[in-house]
């Protein structure tokens, strides 16, 4: 029988967006079954258009900069965007896919995503504003799959 | 050594070199080899790891210029 890989998805930044999608897609090639449990920010990541994820450096003391920076400035206007367009150059150059074909290969390798009912409601998201193929479901829904997963990860 | 299939994963990073690697795998006949040549030095590792999991035999590795070339037989 397949061995089985349940993860929870809680955030929904540019750079968080990756270990959701490279664990489970690598564990799909490696015949694993595999479901996402996309709850609260992790949303963002169902959308149609990811093209908009942002990372921010504020706060984050670990994001390497070009030039050492104050907390302080890292909260001024465009420090984000720019912060975000620096993060995605490095991902095209470095040869790293992006979070839309991660997501995609996914998909394609039977990996079941499922958006958490309570937050989509919190948020007033639609299911229209998420891409097709995803299911919705409670944290019962996340047990079920969970329980007799080999591997369970929070992210 | 002969191979039915050749794959070019240069310039990609993980986890993609795996990912291209199971979609080849899956288009070819059990049995014959596939040849993958990958710029990521991750990936030595990787490919070892993949094969021990997914029980397609890793016949041979080398490495050359910056390059690691692979070659295995599908189960």
């Amino acid at each position: 029988m397949a061995k089985k890989l349940a993860i929870i998805a809680s955030k929904g930044t540019l750079d968080w967006a990756y270990p959701p999608f490279i664990l489970a897609s690598t564990a799909a090639a490696l015949d694993y079954e595999v479901q996402i449990f996309f709850t609260f920010y992790g949303l963002t990541l169902l959308k149609r258009d990811v093209d908009d994820l942002k990372v921010s450096p504020l706060g984050n003391p670990a994001m390497p900069m070009p030039v050492p920076m104050p907390n302080l400035m890292q909260m001024l206007p465009g420090m984000e965007s720019m912060a975000t367009l620096m993060m995605k150059q490095k991902i095209s150059d470095k040869g790293v896919a992006s979070i839309e074909e991660l997501r995609s290969l996914c998909q394609e390798a039977g990996v079941k995503l499922i958006a958490c009912q309570m937050t989509v409601d919190l948020f007033d998201f639609r299911k229209e504003d998420f891409i097709d193929g995803i299911e919705l479901g409670g944290a019962a829904t996340f047990f079920e799959f969970a329980g007799e997963a080999d591997v369970s990860l929070f992210v | 050594m002969e191979f039915d299939r050749e794959l070019d994963a240069r310039g990609l990073n993980c986890p993609l070199p795996i990912l291209r690697c199971k979609k080849a795998l899956a288009e070819i006949d059990s049995g014959k080899v596939l040849k993958v040549v990958a710029t990521d030095a991750g990936s030595v590792k990787d490919f070892q790891a993949f094969c021990k999991q997914t029980g397609n035999a890793l016949l041979s590795f080398a490495e050359g210029g910056g390059e690691f070339t692979f070659f295995m037989r599908k189960r």
